[in-house]
């Protein structure tokens, strides 16, 4: 019988984060309750890393959190000016991308995407709206697909291909163009095999996909983020992204 | 000398001149800033309104602070901003439409043709209807766009609407000389 090994720490803005073998850079801070604003990561999900809103600066390089293991004696920046810039720029490309009308959204309130930007303290898109035309999907009898919204996380997809097993979502298209798909010769949401019961459907982390006759349901001043920040909340719940109570 | 004697002399305050305006919005953001309460009496005593819906005075004349609500959805629009930014040293966007278009640039994939045909001939309930077209009407435009698409913003005020809160915060952190603070709470995008 040996001893336990002591757990191996990095430096996070200062502080000392203990890991365990196999965590990335953001698995560890999560559990050591630090947070770094996130869109694409999922718990339950292989990270990618393709946001890149929760790059940090690995002994001054960066690399994005999510994906890059946790390393014993690394140094690591997060929360500093230049970084939360950073983020802020890429939140606000996203919000200019998209057409994202909170006052309008089942999800305000729930929704990462507006969470982190709360947390970044956008108070302005900044650069100048495309408004582009996405008509929605509204054929399914119980699911609505706003495209309007879609931040093209992949979230939908992995949970649908890895854990429903159905890869009823996708990605289409390239650059500025890329789009999500429903896995259906119609094009149609209705003719796939999603049900509500579908890991796809608890995902989302904005408007995208919405059970129909369910939308604002909580009152305003008790949805997720009225109460606390983003960095409160997932730092609380080993699921912070899902709104949906 | 004492330290009295270094004091500067007491120079009573001028009152800062705001202008405000209601664009292609809901006059929400006015209702709300309204909704200060009983504080509106403490804010007249460091302020006084120039242009405005409230004194109804058309024509902006020069002004420390310009707060304006809704975007831009015709000339006019565009016409009252440009004024407005000519005018006032700070301007500042108030409100979801005055920062992303909000609610009237859902319009914005719509030629503007069918919009109007739509809403005036060809939609529901619609009997013997015509397109306006008196010459003193401002001509639509295109797409609604954001304040900061036309001209320089300095603040950024989120909110459908910012709550009185948000905007007794902002007004008041302004008008003392501090950067207006947003914590958690103070910004919400609805």
């Amino acid at each position: 019988m040996t001893d336990a090994p002591a757990p191996q720490t990095f430096q996070m803005d200062g502080h000392d984060v203990a890991f365990a073998p196999g965590q990335s850079i953001m698995t560890a801070a999560l559990a050591a309750g630090r947070y770094i604003p996130h869109l694409c990561f999922h718990p339950e999900f292989t990270a990618h890393g393709s946001c890149k809103v929760c790059t940090v600066k690995v002994n001054g390089q960066p690399h994005a959190s999510c994906t890059t293991p946790a390393r014993a004696g690394d140094v690591i920046e997060s929360d500093t000016d230049e970084l939360t810039q950073l983020r802020l720029n890429l939140v606000q490309f996203l919000f200019t991308e998209g057409n994202h009308f909170c006052p309008s959204c089942e999800k305000s309130g729930g929704c990462t995407l507006q969470g982190v930007a709360y947390e970044l303290g956008m108070t302005t898109e900044h650069f100048s709206p495309l408004f582009p035309d996405r008509p929605v999907d509204a054929s399914h009898p119980d699911v609505l697909l706003d495209f309007n919204r879609c931040i093209l996380c992949e979230l939908c997809i992995r949970a649908s291909a890895i854990h429903d097993q159905k890869h009823v979502f996708a990605l289409s298209g390239r650059g500025i163009t890329k789009h999500l798909i429903v896995n259906a010769e119609s094009g149609r949401l209705a003719d796939t095999a999603l049900a509500l019961s579908d890991k796809a459907m608890t995902v989302c982390p904005v408007g995208v996909i919405l059970r129909k006759r369910q939308g604002f349901a909580v009152p305003i001043g008790q949805r997720p983020y009225d109460r606390q920040p983003i960095s409160a909340v997932a730092t609380a719940h080993p699921d912070p992204e899902d709104g949906h109570e | 000398m004492s330290e009295r004697a270094r004091e500067p002399a007491t120079v009573p305050r001028r009152k800062l001149r705001v202008a405000t305006a209601s664009l292609a919005g809901c006059f929400g953001c006015h209702m709300s800033l309204l909704d200060i309460d009983e504080r509106l009496v403490d804010l007249l005593e460091l302020i006084e309104l120039d242009a405005s819906p409230l004194t109804d005075k058309k024509r902006c004349g020069p002004c420390d602070l310009g707060l304006i609500e809704g975007g831009l959805c015709n000339a006019e629009n565009v016409h009252t901003l440009r004024a407005m930014r000519a005018n006032c040293k700070i301007l500042v966007a108030v409100g979801a439409c005055a920062l992303n278009g909000g609610l009237p640039a859902q319009r914005n994939h719509i030629d503007v043709r069918d919009c109007l045909q739509t809403a005036y001939l060809s939609g529901p309930g619609v009997e013997r209807g015509f397109i306006p077209n008196d010459p003193e009407l401002p001509l639509p435009l295109a797409q609604v766009h954001p304040l900061h698409d036309v001209v320089k913003i300095d603040y950024f005020l989120a909110g459908c609407p910012p709550s009185a809160e948000a905007i007794w915060q902002f007004l008041t952190d302004l008008i003392a000389g501090r950067t207006p603070v947003t914590t958690h709470g103070l910004i919400r995008y609805d």
